[in-house]
């Protein structure tokens, strides 16, 4: 099995691959690194359009030699086929992004490493691709560990900044604990099978308890998600990793996660209420936990990680309601929240790889994450300002653009929960609805916060060098999921019918509920966002007509009177959530340094004020018990003498022991 | 149609009338009803006076205000007139069109790097989230009680049970607080006011001037008309001939407006940091509201 020939493709790709982009010069590398991304996604594009569109459920016909050769392991199905669609537009997004984005680190890094980037690239790609296509539980896991150290690789290429390599330490040890977790729930469900295999669950689940292997499985691709309690990793790598990889990373690789999450839940039988209810009520959690502590953030991709956190929770309210509504029967919950979860997946990648490059672009000028000393960016850097605030306006679920539909959906699941007369289940969707608007709400808080203080007013604190308009490519990759974002959020009731389609498909519930009762209302959203844009348009040309050019005029802003206002005294981004900061107090800690001067403290040395904010589970889930375990092992170190004589005595210890052991037969 | 008529000219009137009342009140001449329809006239023939600081969202963020109020107010039904879009989970889209507009409005306060305006940005934003979950838990427990999803049919009662006056009651106290919070009258913020330290909507349009300030007060305008025509559409029964549900409508918005002038001059605004508590307890009553319609529905 291991070595069945079939495995040689995979490993011919993966060094023919390494061969081409290591060659000696740069821009050879470069382009091969191009070329092998745009050829894998063309062929993964093609093979998985081809599965969406036929009628065949189970699986897409494949490009004539593939099929000959590994067909029986390569299963794309539609579920398959629609996350592979949206790894490669991000994919090629980033990849165009990362040419304008690593070239002022061309000169201080070494060229070897910045090929290996590349290299750790091609594989991240064509290992994502290969997740969701693989159902045999070796190659699947072969292929997850060839993506956790690709990003691995990519996360850590700053690997001389402060705290980076510490946040890649983290991320690979906490994938690889996912890992375990995924192992081992695909061998308990593999018991009595010849082989390791997603396969299996099918006839597992119908004869077994579903909602601890469930468990497992959850906890393994909730780590590689960020679910709450299992997302520490996420907050540090983002910000570590280069602003192309954290768009790859957050838009599509956390969504792998998702994808098994989904994966394992197509083949649920039974508890479906119990496993609904946990999805649920973590995934509320998550969402809130998220966003409240991406709005006490400052750092701008620490920001937006938190709310891949938030995000990633809205995407589990949509599968928890569609577990939940299979449950209690309730066709309408089910499938709409299905389906929602994976519009907002789809969205999700767009927005938030958007919103990650444009924070690049800002940094890339800067050279720093902290929002309050930027200010004033909309003129010096147009189009990335207007990229952001489109983002920014899709990410917090207004409408006319893309967020507003998926949560449009999963708001329609709920609502249609919520007539549900038993008490529990209401509780439950009560819950669910709630912090759906208060995440909502929240995210506006965020969102307004985060575009106001880094692209508008003054800026904070002065540049040393003045900020200007990246590349032409760079602007490009974000046009790339701006047009998506845009068509999506007016168009709504095009995508509606292939999506609910697609989800009855993919969870076995097509054709049970009539498509009107989510067209209609998704052809009305549809003429809403027009008519708002119609609206704006004829309003400005109205103003354009009445308010004549030379009546305009430009004065100093309003200060109460005091004309000589000047940039400090603006709103900053811990004034503007201050009221928000004293109400969350009780959940969560912030604290600020200390200012204080000492009484004998003569010439007082500059003082540096900030204030953080900890995020306490990784304080006690992941510091605490580490720090408890280094404790132990320090104690333990007595025994390392470093004198040979004492190592001998040990050897004879253990010798000993064994043949005690032995002698009385407890081995 | 008629449902968007009837929104129009109600709102024209509204905040004249609330002027009127609270002069009336305090024992002031005070200016006439159609004062500020006057005022927002005399605006819309002004120039502009922009900040040099602002860019493109000073000059684009009152159109979208206005732009997204008028499409939600495509979606609410006058007593019993239905509006011109009506879908199931349009007060899903009706509710995140006001956040859009509060959205704009918040980030066109950053954009003029005023000391003053953020103060105003962040109350806003604050109390946006807080009172989101008061209209959606209402919602709920109207979709509770009538089984339906679109703001046509949720908010006119079913006419045969007999609890609808005290439903009609809590349902209007709920979107009358709701309307003194989303328009920023008092007791959560005083229109009135002169300092701009204590302001929330006033500090942020500060800097806006000219027809950009008409089309943001055309704004609140048309807020109180939404708002006032939901509570009508709730109380008046749908079972009316269409005449007398036209007379009711302009009564009860009368009253509405009369109401809201009468509380403002009698009662004080909150200290800042009590609003979240006034907000807050808006929400809670809702969740009762909630509470008592889902008792009321499948045990007794």
């Amino acid at each position: 099995m291991f070595f069945s020939g079939k495995m040689i493709y995979l490993l011919l790709f993966l060094f023919v691959t390494a061969l081409l982009v290591m060659t000696p010069r740069r821009k050879v590398a470069l382009s091969f690194a191009g070329i092998s991304i745009f050829l894998v996604t063309i062929v993964s594009s093609i093979v998985s359009i081809k599965a969406l569109i036929s009628a065949n459920t189970d699986s897409g016909s494949f490009l004539q030699f593939i099929q000959a050769n590994i067909s029986s392991l390569i299963i794309c199905d539609k579920l398959s086929a629609f996350f592979i669609l949206i790894i490669d537009f991000t994919v090629v997004s980033g990849f165009l992004y990362s040419i304008g984005y690593l070239k002022p680190y061309l000169k201080n890094k070494p060229e070897a490493w910045i090929k290996l980037h590349y290299l750790a690239l091609v594989w991240l790609h064509a290992s994502m691709i290969m997740v969701p296509l693989f159902r045999n539980g070796f190659w699947f896991l072969t292929v997850w560990e060839i993506m956790t150290l690709s990003s691995f690789i990519l996360v850590i290429f700053d690997f001389d900044a402060k705290g980076t390599l510490k946040a890649g330490l983290s991320y690979l040890l906490q994938m690889h604990v996912g890992m375990i977790f995924i192992l081992g729930a695909l061998v308990i469900s593999s018991k009595g099978f010849k082989s390791v295999s997603f396969n299996n669950l099918e006839s597992f689940f119908q004869n077994n308890s579903n909602w601890p292997v469930f468990l497992l499985f959850f906890i393994g691709f909730g780590l590689k998600a960020g679910f709450f309690l299992l997302h520490t990793w996420l907050p540090d790598a983002h910000p570590a990793a280069p602003s192309h990889v954290s768009g790859i990373m957050s838009g599509v690789m956390i969504k792998l996660g998702i994808y098994g999450i989904l994966r394992v839940t197509t083949y649920l039988v039974n508890d479906l209420a119990a496993i609904g209810i946990t999805v649920i009520v973590l995934s509320a959690i998550t969402g809130l936990f998220g966003v409240m502590m991406a709005i006490l953030q400052h750092d701008i991709k620490k920001l937006l990680a938190y709310h891949s956190i938030e995000n990633i929770g809205i995407i589990g309210l949509g599968i928890g309601l569609g577990i939940y509504g299979t449950a209690t029967g309730n066709i309408m919950v089910s499938i709409v929240g299905y389906a929602g979860a994976l519009l907002h997946t789809l969205n999700h990648s767009l927005f938030k790889s958007l919103l990650f490059y444009s924070a690049g672009s800002v940094i890339n000028q800067l050279h720093t994450r902290n929002v309050n000393k930027m200010g004033g960016l909309m003129r010096l850097m147009p189009y990335t300002a207007w990229a952001f605030l489109i983002g920014s306006i899709a990410i917090s679920g207004l409408p006319p653009f893309n967020g507003f539909i998926s949560e449009f959906l999963i708001y329609t699941s709920l609502f249609n929960g919520i007539g549900n007369p038993e008490f529990y289940p209401l509780i439950v969707i009560f819950i669910a609805m709630l912090s759906l608007v208060l995440i909502g709400g929240l995210a506006l808080l965020c969102f307004t916060k985060v575009f106001s203080i880094v692209f508008l007013g003054q800026p904070r604190t002065g540049y040393d060098e003045k900020p200007v308009e990246v590349k032409k490519i760079m602007i490009l990759s974000k046009v790339l999921p701006v047009v998506p974002i845009i068509l999506i959020g007016i168009l709504p009731f095009l995508i509606i019918k292939p999506l609910m389609s697609l989800t009855g498909s993919i969870f076995g519930i097509a054709g049970t509920i009539p498509d009107v009762s989510l067209y209609e209302p998704m052809k009305f959203v549809s003429f809403g966002a027009v008519t708002l844009l119609l609206l704006v348009l004829i309003i400005l040309i109205i103003r354009a007509l009445v308010v004549n050019r030379n009546r305009i005029h430009v004065g100093p802003t309003w200060g109460c009177g005091y004309t000589a206002v000047n940039a400090k005294q603006q709103y900053t981004a811990a004034s503007f959530i201050q009221e928000y900061t004293a109400l969350t107090k009780p959940l969560i800690k912030t604290g600020f340094s200390n200012l204080n001067y000492n009484e004998d403290e003569l010439f007082p040395e500059k003082r540096e004020f900030h204030t953080h904010s900890d995020d306490f589970i990784k304080s006690r889930l992941i510091f605490k018990p580490a720090d408890f375990i280094i404790n132990l092992l320090r104690r333990a170190a007595i025994f390392q003498t470093g004198r040979l004589q004492h190592y001998i005595l040990y050897l004879l210890l253990f010798l000993l022991l064994i043949f005690l052991l032995t002698f009385l037969k407890l081995i | 149609m008629v449902a968007l008529v009837l929104v129009i000219i109600t709102s024209f009137v509204f905040t004249g009338l609330i002027i009127r009342t609270k002069s009336i009140v305090s024992g002031r001449k005070g200016p006439g009803i159609f004062q500020p329809v006057k005022n927002v006239w005399v605006l819309l023939n002004k120039g502009i006076v922009y900040s040099g600081i602002s860019g493109p969202i000073t000059r684009m963020a009152p159109v979208v205000v206005l732009a997204s109020i008028v499409v939600a107010s495509l979606m609410v039904p006058v007593a019993g007139f239905k509006p011109l879009i009506s879908f199931n989970g349009d007060f899903i889209l009706f509710a995140y069109l006001l956040a859009l507009s509060r959205f704009m409005m918040i980030i066109a306060a950053f954009d003029t790097g005023s000391s003053f305006e953020g103060m105003g940005a962040s109350r806003e934003a604050l109390y946006g989230m807080l009172l989101e979950p008061a209209i959606f838990v209402l919602i709920a427990g109207l979709v509770v009680l009538t089984g339906k999803f679109s703001m046509s049919a949720l908010f006119s009662l079913p006419v045969d049970t007999g609890n609808n006056l005290i439903y009609g009651i809590i349902i209007s106290y709920i979107i009358g607080n709701i309307t003194l919070v989303e328009n920023s009258r008092v007791p959560v913020d005083d229109p009135k006011t002169h300092l701009e330290l204590t302001m929330i909507h006033e500090v942020m349009v500060l800097d806006t001037s000219g027809f950009n300030l008409a089309l943001i007060q055309l704004t609140s305008f048309l807020k109180f008309a939404v708002f006032g025509g939901l509570i009508a559409s709730t109380i008046i029964p749908n079972n009316l001939p269409a005449a007398w549900r036209l007379i009711l409508f302009f009564i009860v918005q009368a009253l509405f407006g009369i109401i809201i002038g009468i509380v403002e001059s009698f009662r004080t605004r909150f200290r800042m940091n009590r609003n979240q508590q006034y907000i807050l307890t808006v929400t809670l009553i809702s969740m009762i509201f909630f509470v008592v319609i889902f008792f009321s529905k499948n045990i007794f």
